[in-house]
Formats: C-alpha cells, structure tokens, sequence
C-alpha cells in the first residue's frame, strides 16, 4: 500500500544493536574466558549445578500442570457465560496481574510465615504451626499464584471458539460428560493449552524473585544462579552467559514441544 | 437435575479461585491499617503508614524515575515502533518474516535473559569507551535504563499495530490518492487516523509494562531505583508495612482506571447500540 | 392406515428467564415419516427439536419416545441424533473421524466401523472424501458429513434444524430431493425444522405449523395448503387473500359486497368467517363479466405468471394470472365455489 521501507529503518538499526548483538554477546561470553580466548569450560561447568537445573525443571513443571488443571474448568466456565458477564469475568482475572509482582509475592510471604496468617488462623483451631515458608512448595505456590492468569487467559480465548452446538453435537452423538471433555473439549483446546504451558512455564523456570522470597536459600533456582553470576557474588560473566545460554536452550526446547503439540491437535484445521 | 449439580459446582469452584486470586491483595490492604508492625495481628486502626509514605524520599523519587523512564520509553517506542510497521509492511514476505522472528525474542525470552544480555552490551560498550579519556566511565543509569525499556516495548508496539495496518482496507489509501492527497496527505490524513486507537492501545501497553517491569530494570538501572526496584529493595528488609499502604494504593488507582474505562466502554457500546437500532428503524 | 408413534409430547412448558417459549405443547410424531416444524422465528419451533434432542429441559411436561419417558434422560443416551444448524462438525477431526465419532464411543470394532461410515459416505455422496479436513470442504459438502455422522448411528430418529438454511438456493434445492430420498432408503423417521414453507411443503408427509409457542394447525402438505384453519396458517403458507365475510347459511358466503356460492357448511346463520383465496385461484376475465371488478394497480412479471395488485371495493387482491394486464385497467374476477374457503374468524 503505502511504499516506504525507509520508515522502518531506525527500528532495524535498534533491533540490531539492541536485540541481536546483545544475544551474540551472551554467546560470545559463554565460550570464552576472562581472558578472552575461547574455551568449553563454562559450559562444562554447569554440570555441577545440575541439581539446581533439574529442581528448576521439576517446579516449573509441576507449576504449569497445576496452573493447567486449575485453569482449564475457569476457562470454560468463563468461555460459557453471556458476553456481558464474561467481560466483567475477564477484569476480575486480569486485575490481580496490573498488581506489581513483588507485592503480590511479599503479601503471600506474610500469609505463610511460621507466624504468618495462615499458622495463626490454624492456631484458633488447635491446629500447626505449619513450616510452609521457605520450602519447595511455596516457590510452587508463588508460581502458580503469580502465573495462573496467562494459563486462563489463552485456555478461555481458545474455549470461545468452541460454538455451544459443537459440545452439544458430541453429546447427541452419545459422548458422555467425560467423553465430551476428552474427545472434544481437550484437542479443540489444543492451541490455548499450549500457549498457557508457554506463557506459565518460561517465567516459572527463569524466576528468582520467587524463590528468593518464599524459597528462602535452600531453594535456588536457574534464575537465582544466573543472577549470582551477574550481580551477586559470584560475579562471573562468562559463567552467568553460558547458564544464560542453557536456559535459552530449555525454553526453546519447551516452547518447540508445545508448538508441535498444537499442530498436531490442529491437523485437521490445517 | 443433574446438570444443574454441576453448575453449582462449577460456579462454586470459579468463586473459590477468585477468593484465592485475591486473598493476597486484601491482606496486604488490611494489614496497611495496622498500627503495629506486626503483619500478623492486626492491633488497631491508624493511617500512620500511609503519613510516612508519602514523606518517604526512597519512594517518590522512585515513583518519579519509574513515571519519567515510562513516559519517555513508551512515547519513543510507540513512535519508531509505527514507523516501523509502516516500513516493515512495504517489504517482502521473506523480510518481514525475518524481521518478525527477531522481534519475538525480547517477547518470548525469558525476561531475566534479555535483562542479562542487554547488561553485557552495556559492559562491553564501556569497556570499550574506558580506552577513551574523553567518554564517562560509569554509563549505567539512566541512558541503559531507557534503551532497556524502549527495547523491551518495541516489539509490543509492533505487534500490536501491524495487524491494524494489514486489516485496513488499502482502497482508503487508494481514496484519498484518487481525491488528490499526496502519499504524505494521504498518510497522515487517512491512514494514521484510523491506526490512531491501535497506536494508543499500544502506547499504554507500554506505558504499564514499563512501570511494572522489575527484573530487566533490575540488572541494567545502575545505582538509580524505578519503584519496582525500590519495593524489592523494601521486602529484603522485611518488616515495612509502608509497603502495604503502597500496594493498596496501587491496587486503588488500577481499579479506578479499569472501573472508569469500563464505564466509558459500556456508554460507547449502549450508544453504538442504540445508533444501530434508530438506523434499523429508518 | 393407522401409523405408530415414535415420539409423543405432553403438555410440554419451556421458559426462557420466565418466557413462556412453549405453552403446553402436546404433539404426537408418526413413526418413519417426515416431519417438518413450520413457522416464524421465534415460535418455538426449534426448542421443541432440542426437547426431543434432549438440550433443553422442560419446566414441566413429558417426553415419551416408543412409549417410554424420557424426559430426564441425557442427549448422549437417546436414540435421536441432530443435524445442526451450522453443521457444529468437529474441526480438529477429519471427515471419516467426523462420521465415526458415534460409532467410537460404542466401542465398535475398527472393521466395523470402516464399513458402515465409508458406507454412509458413499449414500450421502462423499465417497473419496474420507481424508478431507471438514474445514476445506464446501457447505454442502459439510452439510452432507453432518447427515452421514447423525445417519451413521442408525438413529430411530433424525432431527435437522435448519439444515439448508445456509445454502444458496440452487444446492438447497438438491438438498431437499436428496433429504427426502435418504429418508425414505433409511426408512426411519425425520424431524424437520424450517421457515420456510416452500420448503415444508415440499418435502413433508405431515407439517406441524407453529406460532407463539402453539401449534396453529398439523396436516399434510395439501391440507395446510388448501384446508388452513386461521388465517395465521393461510398468511404464512402462502400469499393469500385474506378477507372478513359473513355465512349467510350453508354453501352460501357474503364477503366484498356480493354473496358467493362455497362448499362450507355447518357455521352458524350470520357468523362472522375469515374468506381464504388463493392468488392463483382468480380468474381474470374482461370487465363487466366477471363476479367483480377490480382496477390493477401494478403488475410484476415473475416468469411463470404475472403477479397483480388489483383495487377492489377498496380491498387489495392479489392474483397470479397467466394474462397479463395493463396497469390502471378494468377487469373483472371470478371465483368458483372450490375456491373459497372459510375459516372461523379468529379471536384477538
């Protein structure tokens, strides 16, 4: 229509500089040394942190099928209502996540405390205290709380598009209640799942302000390790680059699974 | 009758998960009320919290960085960001799919890595600026906070205007030519007016990702402190329930602006509506 | 000939957010016959397919199908299978998939399966088709899948709602034939639902016109036609002229001033009647000779006739004649006795 590559020009210069060569950067650091010269050794390396990879996989993991279990009912239900009402639906989903990330994890470090709300109320009745904070499974908590809205959301985008006489088709072909969901709520869902298992899963096994602060120190995740590297500690550029490197490998990995699974699912569309 | 079981199975479980959704929030309300520090037992009423936080330097000053970088971030974006849509429209399929590709990356990159990356240009720039006397030798501040934000935004800017453009009808274009504009006129009388409401949604897209945006600001802001920053730096110290008078405060101006939006939204759609019916009517 | 009947509704009330979308609904449907629901949008014709089907619960009434209630039992558990009104094919499932969906669930062995769904497709006319994703097909190739996957069960009843509604005119055509035929190899009954009465007319052994949430009136194709009971029927079946008049006495009716020879008896000396005819039942004859006389006021060619508005008496006529007539001519009308028919008048 209109004809005017130029426009584009001071972008492309942008994107270059500031997306492309960073990344060429990140790789450059991971495959040399302090010196400069070219080595395996970071990259070898990592395998000493191997238990913190695997945990980060294992809780991000365990995150994302419990987002997907607790989502995909809120979608439907969400996805069945009058337009009118879905509206009001969708704020009340949304509003949670313009909170500030921080704030939103701060206030579950209070409402898990050994002293905190949950132990006191327990404590009426005669039950805990609980040791809740500081362990594997608050970070899980703080995942899914912090995370639950981006598996709704795409779960309940995708559910829109199943028209009402389609679930009622499957039911009067002789699809039960369980045969419905399976055979066809689960596979014309398809695309939404595999955007939720992205959207949770990718922020999840990068995260370090979780498990900072429900983890406590016990719990370090890729994130926190990769963080140490930069701007902790251990202040190891070419280190922190190569984990970098790695965790850019996983979500690549995650994301071209889930991106197989939807064209599969989607195969007779296409 | 069974199916109405269900139902009310379903819509208990939806409120449930709401009531989870939003537990947090109202604690962290309630206990911004406390007169005590504690953030467990709730001893008396008082606005004390509230009083100090707004006499707290840490927090306005922050509060203004985090408003100045956003402002100046989003303008920035929203404006190459649109012209890069126009551009990147006039070019081939393979280009533009190229160009699309990278786009992606600060969007679907794990934010700490794009945090990370863009940090390790900036050491790289300045190790290579210390071999000159003349340039500043600590460039980390504001400058790499504003490219971090503008580079983060950009792609949302992109991807928010550009299926404007491709659904627009190119005849309008075609119109206007036809009706004696140049390409320029016909540019900024037709073709941007009618992208106008996409190029403002993605104006205040960026708008709040940037002021929410904690982890990429974090490894590239320097000494300088955006408000996410200094809330984190806030709960490493635990016990502040300045915090909390902060995050109802917050919550408070988003519901506002979402209920106020909202309304403006039904009344736009009532009207349209009842338009469309008195044209029926004719 | 004394038919079964398959399904039977009884007193059957359905409301919308406290509408009374059926009122007392009692209807008996003849066992391997076709069916047709006819009327307006908005008169009930298509809930009472879903009450069959099973996706909408009655306030109160019962279902009974071969005899049995079935009111409270579930879609997936009743012997009926529904054509929907925009096909509702499963997009992520190809065509044999698609055909197949039923017979899966019954857990049919696989061989099984392959015959009777490459079986349908061949009567349906899709044979070759099995691979094809539903998504590429045209609508009334998907309008043929939805029939072979409702088909495929062996349903004791078909119910179709809308089915051709989105068709252009010319396949919607060929449709109908094809319906018609299908139901008569399957020789199980269908239940048809439609607006329009052309339609209705055409492919139905019994038609069930509807308005309101009532049933106006059922009867074959011919009665609704010729015999309608109230002047809603006769207005909805076809253009017609409707018009008040009197009963003087048996086989004697006075309507536009003049009294004319009918073949009702039995109404009341004096009673106020509604008068049908048809607009091709006028006979245009030259002014002066005819039981009345009329001035046309327009007249539209329409292939096989000309279609005439004629002032008569101050009442609009319309008539259908092969003649045609100059606009602002005098003619003159006639009406046999066979072509009048009387209806009592209606009570608003």
């Amino acid at each position: 229509m209109i004809k005017s590559k130029a426009a584009a020009s001071p972008y492309l210069v942008w994107m270059v500089i500031f997306i492309v060569a960073p990344l060429l950067i990140v790789a450059y650091y991971a495959f040399t040394d302090a010196s400069g010269s070219f080595t395996l050794a970071n990259i070898m390396a990592i395998g000493r942190y191997s238990s913190v990879f695997a945990r980060s996989l294992l809780l991000a993991a365990e995150a994302t099928a419990i987002c997907l279990v607790l989502a995909f009912p809120v979608g439907y239900f969400l996805s069945r209502l009058r337009a009118s009402k879905q509206h009001i639906m969708l704020m009340l989903v949304m509003l949670p996540m313009w909170m500030n990330f921080l704030l939103r994890t701060y206030a579950w470090m209070s409402l898990l405390e050994n002293n905190g709300i949950i132990n006191t109320v327990l404590g009426f009745f005669g039950l805990g205290p609980f040791r809740m904070i500081n362990t594997a499974g608050a970070v899980v908590l703080g995942m899914v709380y912090n995370y639950l809205p981006y598996m709704i959301l795409p779960l309940y985008t995708a559910m829109t598009k199943i028209d009402d006489s389609i679930i009622e088709a499957a039911q009067d072909l002789g699809a039960s209640t369980l045969g419905t969901f399976t055979r066809v709520l689960l596979p014309l869902s398809g695309p939404g799942i595999a955007t939720g298992i992205t959207m949770v899963f990718v922020p999840s096994v990068s995260t370090f302000i979780i498990s900072r602060m429900l983890g406590g120190g016990a719990n370090l995740l890729i994130g926190d390790l990769i963080e140490l590297q930069f701007l902790g500690n251990s202040y190891n550029f070419n280190m922190g680059s190569a984990m970098s490197l790695v965790l850019m490998v996983i979500v690549l990995l995650c994301m071209s699974f889930t991106s197989s699974f939807d064209e599969q699912e989607m195969e007779g569309v296409m | 009758m069974k199916s109405r079981h269900l139902r009310l199975l379903q819509r208990t479980y939806v409120v449930l998960i709401f009531c989870v959704m939003y537990l947090p929030i109202l604690v962290l309300a309630v206990f911004s009320f406390n007169e005590s520090k504690s953030r467990t037992v709730f001893t008396g009423f008082t606005l004390d919290w509230y009083r100090s936080l707004f006499t707290n330097r840490m927090i306005l000053s922050a509060l203004a960085l985090s408003l100045v970088v956003a402002l100046v971030s989003a303008v920035v974006a929203t404006v190459v960001g649109t012209m890069a849509t126009v551009g990147i429209s006039a070019m081939g399929r393979k280009s533009q799919l190229l160009i699309n590709n990278i786009s992606y990356m600060p969007v679907v990159n794990p934010e700490i890595i794009t945090g990370v990356s863009l940090m390790l240009l900036f050491v790289f720039l300045q190790n290579c600026a210390s071999r000159f006397e003349a340039l500043p030798d600590a460039f980390f501040g504001l400058p790499t906070l504003l490219i971090a934000h503008i580079t983060f935004n950009l792609p949302y800017v992109i991807f928010n205007v550009s299926p404007k453009l491709r659904q627009m009808d190119s005849r309008i274009y075609e119109a206007a030519l036809d009706l004696g504009c140049t390409p320029r006129q016909a540019f900024f009388k037709v073709v941007l007016p009618e992208l106008t409401p996409a190029i403002l949604s993605a104006f205040l897209i960026c708008l709040t990702y940037s002021i929410d945006d904690f982890i990429i600001s974090y490894f590239n802001c320097g000494t300088l402190q955006t408000l996410p920053i200094a809330i984190y730096s806030m709960t490493r110290k635990k016990v502040s329930p300045e915090i909390n008078a902060l995050s109802t405060i917050i919550f408070l101006v988003i519901l506002a602006i979402i209920l106020i939006s909202n309304a403006l939204d039904s009344r736009r759609y009532k009207r349209e509506q009842s338009l469309g019916k008195a044209g029926e009517r004719r | 000939m004394e038919q079964n009947v398959i399904v039977s509704l009884k007193d059957i009330v359905v409301e919308y957010d406290g509408e009374k979308v059926l009122d007392k609904l009692s209807l008996d449907i003849p066992d391997k016959g076709f069916v047709t629901f006819l009327g307006p949008s908005g008169c009930g014709k298509t809930t009472t397919l879903r009450v069959v089907g099973g996706f909408v619960e009655p306030k109160s009434g019962v279902v009974l199908f071969d005899g049995k209630d079935i009111t409270d039992l579930p879609p997936y558990r009743r012997q009926v299978n529904t054509v929907f009104q925009k096909y509702a094919l499963f997009p992520h499932l190809n065509v044999f998939e698609n055909v197949a969906f039923g017979l899966r669930l019954k857990k049919l062995d696989e061989k099984e399966i392959r015959r009777r769904v490459l079986e349908m497709l061949e009567v349906v006319g899709l044979k070759g088709f099995e691979r094809r994703a539903v998504t590429q097909m045209s609508g009334g190739q998907q309008q043929r899948v939805a029939i072979a996957r409702g088909l495929v069960n062996q349903p004791r009843v078909l119910l179709l709602d809308e089915p051709l509604g989105a068709l252009d005119l010319k396949l919607r055509k060929e449709m109908q034939l094809e319906l018609k035929r299908l139901q008569r190899e399957m020789d199980i009954t269908f239940i048809y639902v439609t607006h329009d009465q052309e339609e209705a007319l055409t492919m139905s052994d019994t038609v069930v016109v509807m308005n309101q949430g009532r049933i106006q009136q059922i009867g074959s194709p011919e009665d609704i036609y010729n015999e309608p009971q109230n002047a809603f029927v006769a207005d909805f079946i076809g253009a017609s002229n409707i018009l008040d008049g009197v009963m003087l006495a048996d086989y004697r009716a006075e309507f536009s001033g003049r009294e004319f020879a009918c073949v009702d008896k039995g109404f009341a000396r004096n009673q106020p009647v509604q008068v049908v005819i048809r607009p091709e039942d006028i006979k245009v004859v030259p002014a002066g000779q005819g039981m009345l006389t009329g001035v046309v006021e327009d007249v539209i060619f329409k292939g096989v006739h000309f279609e005439m508005h004629v002032d008569c008496d101050g009442k609009e006529w319309l008539i259908h004649s092969t003649q045609a007539c100059r606009q602002g001519e005098a003619i003159g009308m006639n009406i046999g006795p066979d072509e009048i028919h009387i209806m009592a008048r209606m009570e608003e």
